[in-house]
């Protein structure tokens, strides 16, 4: 050890060391690591909910949206009369396409369930398949004419609500054995159903058990409504007490026959070939309506015939007992056939769930885009250029800059009202028209692109630009043969991603009116068209619950664009990043 | 790898100094991912002096200081073998605790780094984290007897609330300093303190480093030779990662053993 | 019309380049001036410039000649009808529609004879004018044309010329950018003006009435007559309902994102960092009428089932959903904004505190983010302007009923949501309440301008400190 100088004043005995051995010293170490951990675990459990959420976001959508992408047809032998379209053999093309195919639908459904009677019965029966659903047909028939007169096999639409049916969650239906021997007292229309041992009084327990449980909902809202100080919720809240008292009154009473309604579930019998659907329950009979003929009254043995019960009751589900029973019965004879819904990509909107498409909106996304883009690439690419490399650095291109980074944070939906009062109420420009949208949409992702331009232009070096005038370039000559394309991969990422941004804006597109009704697949710039957002928008907000799938399947179909496009640019970026 | 550490062995030097020496390292090597940035050092660092380690750029001096308190920890691909003992005690052992041991090793870097915070608040910073002050009167005491050592209580005393960041280079140099002394360290590790300062601010800290010394022992990193013979008592020459010379500054300076040092000493290379 | 226009653009600029080049290029190898280098400039300069003669004037005449021409037209078709026609906007509008529509054949049924007369009108005169704007047009783009002909001789410096050119179309570039600012500010001041100001308008209220009202009913207003204005457009509702909203989102998105910055910046491995920032970027990516969606149809259901079960009563459009939903939309903001601004605090920051025995998390709270406040408190005030101005969310998830309350389970409105719910259909544009959505929409600009603004300044001053 050397030059150990002897301790002074402020000596060692005055130094407060930091103290690591006692118990004290090794507790407070302990809470620090243990706060340090806590703090660590914030940061994960935050990106954790953050990554839960986008989860949840995209298998919801994808949940919602992905049965859009399939529907249901029914393939039936449809008869074609002779004299279907005109006096037979004389029928034009004109004629097949103009020609009422009501009666031929109604012709085939009918041949495919024989013995419906009731005009109600009939009606649900035709009111399964979409107006849409001669489609197909037509056109095979304006392609051969030689077929009228013959029996067509060919895929019939279904509605929107059949094809929800179809694809799942209306009703779980439960089949149950019974143990007695079942007499039918007739084969259509109003009849009793009597078995020989108390085969329903286990339905009878299930529809006290949902009257009871309709009770207590019922109750709950009543109590609800009650407490609020609206008053028109207080006399529903009234009437709903009563509603719960005579559902309780109904669910207690021990014996005797139950009346069905709609609120609880429906009980039917499968027996001799036929449905029937029981209003009037008791434990050893029924008393209902056919829904599907039955062959004939004779005596089922018990494993001839079954008790069927759709648990929800008709009340909450859109289709009833009768179309469930025919859909049924159709799935049965091998009828329907699930296929790929091309549709959604070949049509325009419609007001029908299962004929609309997102063909009009994505021509409209096309047109617009392609505005946007030739617009704001030059304009973006030159006042990049201008400003980093000839704009004099004075308070003016401060301003400028600030404007620019301000303008990027500038609500979308104001770029709507500049579009409204400048494109269509000064300039006169078309409402609803792509050229309108891709202007708006330009000056909107403007800014985006004119600080990815800056950035990718400072981020070449100097020295290319230097070496470009030592050789005698000019300045224009240096940038525009030099600097511009070293950076032009970042401008094109900024542009994609600019553009990307472009194709989710919906708000300012509302302002200058595209968001009307339109059938019809946009042809030019300045005609009326909507766009994949905004088609969105529009569908999310239609009651029917088809749509929904619909708006998601659209969705889908959007964020696969903007996956690809934001995709594109990461691409661009790995594949021509250059350090220097 | 081995066989490259095997024939570096025998061109260390062992240790010079006695035993009871503060900072012991032994057989210690670092890694940088592949590169092999310190070999087979050994060296013993005595207490209460000033020793200053020497060398061209790059040579591994800065890197071996800040093994002495695991600053190199921070760096993902940085690897450490061998031993360094502070007081006996392997600073590498897997029990001991990190952020005790940089309670007591502390550190003054190249360029001064005062918090964005007040001159009170950078002072007091250690002692707070640290739960050094059980009052606000104690924790006064720390920071006005930590200005003081760093000699900046004059010139700051009238406005300790004010940001560290508005001081000029030599005093925050010199706040960095009284900073890393609030919590008493037993070492100081000094990374060219003053190579970011003009000559009166670098004159001032040298002087502080030598009222210093009394009670600390301090290590310091530096690339003027003069200022090694200034402020220090023991010397060490590193070389591509090498320690090749260690001793008094004074036998280090007029008579080197090995031909590098006296290279180096005189300007031939680095 | 305007094919053929932009047609011969194309054209002539094809004509001209190829022209002008070839006359330089012959000129500079036959030596008539001397050896090649005599001339000053490439002959592909003569050729740009002669193109570019061409472009310039005709776009510039095709912009405001077909404006022009179609103010014109419209005009003449209008003077034909009955002059009540021409007086009432929406009268205007559909006869005008109506008109366009027998051009192009879409009219449903026989127009009347006066609608005949005046589409004819239409057709005529914007087929007139849209021949004299051509002509124009390719008048002057042959003096351009020729001009650049003449002057292919060795001392003409056509590329001087021609860069100046491109340097000034490069202002008017840069300049874009300030002319949307620009006439943001003065379509929508304009129109405010007109909401309060104007004589002409029935039922508008006062500034005051405005910013202080507390009733917000624009639909009173139609009822101009009998309706009470001074609590038809009281502001202070949508205001509330604004900032409630964006209070939820903020109360989600600020500690969500800016841990999420921490644990990325601070404590994250290179490899976890790789997997966790495309989540993010993914979330940033989503378009907000998507969010809308999933907030409306799954969020506000979720928070109304749970609310039942502990007894709740939740409106079905609470502010709560559209809150979450947002805050979950400015997660990225805040995230990416905050990781930019930690990441850019020296290392030596770090260095210094943990030298001193700190330990991450200690140097993470005293040191980093007090050193990267401003860029966080200004990355903040982007994303609470971000959320005010947000439209899409809150269209679909919350409301239309102007609630002043501060309660997250009622219904309330906003701003945003009024805007689109007011001009979203057919509007005249002499109603209170077409106009009150402008007067919406410059609170709505100036309120983000604001944080825009000090937020671009902190960010810059703050990155002004570490350079």
């Amino acid at each position: 050890m050397t030059d150990i100088s002897a301790p002074n004043a402020m000596g060692v005995a005055k130094q407060r060391r930091v103290d690591v051995t006692s118990a004290a010293a090794q507790a407070r170490v302990r809470a620090r690591y243990r706060s340090e951990a806590r703090f660590k675990t914030y940061g994960l459990l935050a990106l954790g909910i953050t990554t839960v959420f986008v989860g949840v976001l995209l298998s919801d959508i994808l949940l919602r949206g992905l049965p859009s992408f399939w529907q249901h047809r029914l393939v039936l032998d449809v008869p074609v009369a002779a004299d279907a379209f005109g006096p037979p053999g004389k029928a034009d093309v004109a004629a097949i396409r103009g020609g009422d195919y009501f009666p031929i639908t109604k012709a085939a459904l009918a041949n495919a369930i024989p013995g419906i009677e009731s005009r109600s019965a009939e009606k649900q029966l035709n009111r399964l398949l979409s107006t849409g659903a001669p489609d197909e047909l037509r056109e095979r028939l304006a392609a051969n004419p030689a077929l009228i007169g013959k029996t067509v096999k060919v895929p019939l639409l279904l509605s929107d609500d059949a094809d929800l049916y179809f694809k799942g969650g209306e009703t779980a239906i439960v089949k149950r054995a019974p143990r007695g021997i079942a007499t039918p007292s007739g084969v259509n229309g109003e009849i009793t159903v009597l078995t020989a041992s108390n085969d329903f009084s286990d339905e009878l327990i299930t529809i006290k058990r949902a009257l009871a449980a309709a009770a207590a909902r019922t109750q709950f809202e009543s109590n609800r409504l009650l407490k609020s100080p609206d008053k028109a919720n207080q006399t529903r809240g009234t009437e709903l007490a009563a509603e719960a008292k005579n559902l309780s009154t109904r669910a207690e009473l021990s014996r005797g026959e139950e009346v069905l309604d709609d609120k609880v579930p429906s009980v039917l019998i499968e027996i001799n070939g036929g449905l029937v659907k029981a209003n009037k329950l008791g434990d050893s009979s029924i008393t209902g309506e056919v829904l599907l003929p039955l062959k004939s009254t004779a005596e089922a043995k018990p494993a001839d015939w079954k008790i069927v019960t759709f648990v929800t009751p008709e009340a909450n589900r859109k289709v009833t007992d009768q179309e469930v029973a025919f859909l049924e019965r159709l799935r049965s004879n091998g009828a329907v056939e699930n296929v790929f819904n091309w549709r959604f990509f070949t049509a325009g909107d419609s007001r029908e769930p299962e004929l609309a498409g997102v063909r009009g909106a994505l021509v409209g996304t096309a047109l617009t885009l392609f505005v946007t883009l030739i617009l704001c690439l030059p304009i973006g690419v030159g006042a990049a250029v201008y400003l980093e490399e000839f704009a004099p650095k004075n308070r003016f291109t401060d301003l400028v800059e600030v404007n620019i980074n301000n303008l990027a944070a500038v609500p979308s939906i104001v770029f709507g009202l500049l579009g409204l009062a400048v494109f269509l109420n000064f300039f006169g420009l078309p409402r609803s028209a792509p050229l309108v949208g891709g202007l708006v949409l330009a000056l909107l992702v403007l800014p985006t692109i004119i600080i990815a331009g800056r950035a990718a232009l400072r981020s070449v070096p100097p020295s290319i630009k230097e070496a470009a005038l030592g050789v005698g370039a000019s300045h224009q000559q240096a940038i525009f043969h030099h600097v511009l394309p070293l950076a032009m991969p970042g401008i094109m990422t900024g542009t994609i991603i600019g553009m990307a941004h472009a194709l989710g804006e919906t708000a300012p597109l509302l302002m200058i009116g595209m968001i009307a009704f339109i059938v019809d697949v946009p042809q030019s710039f300045v005609e009326s068209a909507t766009v994949m957002p905004v088609q969105i928008y529009l569908w999310s907000d239609l009651p029917e619950k088809a749509f929904q799938a619909k708006t998601a399947g659209a969705i889908i179909v959007l964020l696969g664009f903007l996956f690809l496009m934001n995709g594109m640019a990461i691409w661009l970026r790995k594949r021509f990043e250059r350090r220097w | 790898m081995d066989a490259q550490v095997a024939t570096s062995t025998h061109t260390v030097p062992r240790m010079t100094a006695g035993v009871g020496a503060k900072v012991v390292a032994r057989d210690c090597n670092v890694f940088y991912g592949e590169k092999h940035a310190i070999k087979m050092l050994n060296v013993d660092i005595p207490d209460r002096s000033v020793t200053s380690f020497i060398g061209p750029s790059g040579c591994g001096k800065s890197t071996f200081l800040r093994c002495i308190n695991r600053m190199n920890d921070t760096i993902p691909i940085c690897r450490v073998t061998g031993t360094i003992n502070i007081d006996n005690r392997d600073i590498y052992d897997p029990s001991l605790d990190v952020v005790q041991l940089r309670a007591r090793v502390g550190m003054v870097f190249q360029k001064p780094n005062p918090f964005p915070k007040s001159i009170y608040d950078n002072v007091a910073y250690g002692p707070r984290i640290h739960g050094l002050a059980q009052s606000k009167a104690e924790m006064d005491e720390i920071v006005m007897t930590s200005l003081e050592k760093a000699g900046l209580l004059k010139e700051v005393k009238d406005r300790l609330l004010e940001s560290g960041t508005g001081l000029s280079g030599g005093q925050q140099q010199r706040l960095c300093i009284a900073r890393a002394i609030a919590v008493s360290p037993e070492v100081i590790l000094m990374d060219e303190p003053c190579s970011a300062l003009d000559p009166i601010a670098t004159a001032k800290i040298e002087e502080l480093i030598d009222e210093l010394r009394s009670n600390y022992c301090i290590i310091i990193v530096t690339h003027s030779m003069q200022q090694a013979a200034r402020v220090s008592q023991r010397t060490a020459f590193f070389h591509l990662g090498t320690l090749v010379e260690e001793g008094e500054t004074s036998q280090i300076f007029t008579n080197p053993q090995d031909k590098r040092t006296q290279d180096y000493i005189t300007g031939r290379f680095g | 019309m305007s094919g053929i226009y932009f047609g011969t653009i194309a054209l002539l600029m094809i004509a001209g380049f190829v022209a002008v080049r070839g006359r330089a290029h012959a000129l500079a190898s036959t030596g008539a001036v001397g050896s090649r280098l005599s001339m000053h400039s490439l002959p592909m300069y003569h050729g740009l410039l002669a193109a570019t003669l061409v472009l310039l004037p005709m776009l510039i005449v095709y912009l405001f000649g077909s404006t022009i021409v179609t103010r014109w037209s419209e005009a003449q078709a209008l003077s034909k009808l009955p002059s009540e026609v021409a007086t009432n906007e929406l009268a205007r509008g559909a006869a005008l529609r109506d008109v366009y529509n027998i051009l192009t054949g879409k009219f449903q049924g026989e127009p009347s004879a006066v609608l005949k007369a005046a589409a004819e009108a239409l057709r005529n005169s914007s087929s007139l004018g849209g021949w004299l704007v051509y002509g124009l047009g390719v008048a002057l783009a042959g003096a351009g044309l020729l001009f650049s002909f003449i002057r292919v001789n060795g001392e003409f410096r056509a590329r001087n010329m021609f860069e100046r050119i491109v340097k000034v179309i490069l202002l008017l570039c840069a300049t874009v950018a300030v002319l949307t600012t620009i006439g943001i500010v003065f379509s929508v001041l304009y129109e405010t003006m007109r909401f309060f100001f104007d004589p002409a308008l029935k039922g508008r209220p006062t500034v005051s009435d405005f910013l202080f009202g507390t009733e917000w009913n624009p639909q009173a207003a139609l009822r101009a007559d009998q309706g009470d204005i001074k609590t038809a457009f009281g502001f202070i509702p949508l205001l509330t309902g604004t900032l409630l909203i964006t209070f939820i989102a903020i109360c989600v998105a600020g500690p969500l994102g800016l841990l999420s910055a921490i644990y990325l910046a601070e404590y994250a491995s290179p490899a976890f960092r790789a997997w966790a920032k495309p989540i993010l970027e993914i979330l940033a990516g989503i378009p907000t009428v998507v969010l809308g969606f999933f907030a409306a149809l799954t969020v506000a259901p979720l928070i109304r089932g749970w609310g039942e079960s502990f007894g709740l009563d939740i409106a079905s459009e609470s502010a709560l959903a559209a809150g979450l939903v947002m805050g979950m939309m400015i997660i990225p903001f805040i995230s990416s904004l905050s990781d930019d601004v930690i990441n850019a605090v020296p290392q030596s920051m770090r260095d210094g505190s943990y030298a001193l025995g700190a330990t991450k998390s200690e140097t993470i709270k005293q040191v980093i983010l007090p050193a990267a406040l401003g860029g966080i408190v200004s990355a903040f005030m982007l994303a609470i302007s971000r959320a005010i101005g947000e439209t899409m969310i809150v269209v679909m998830a919350a409301g239309l009923a102007a609630n002043l309350t501060f309660n997250p389970l009622d219904a309330v409105t906003t701003i945003t949501v009024q805007i689109k719910t007011i001009l979203v259909g057919d509007q005249e544009f002499d109603s209170a309440k077409t106009l009150a959505a402008f007067a919406l929409g410059l609170v709505l600009f100036f309120f983000t301008l604001i944080l825009n603004v000090i937020a671009l300044i902190i960010v810059r001053r703050n990155r002004e400190q570490y350079d």
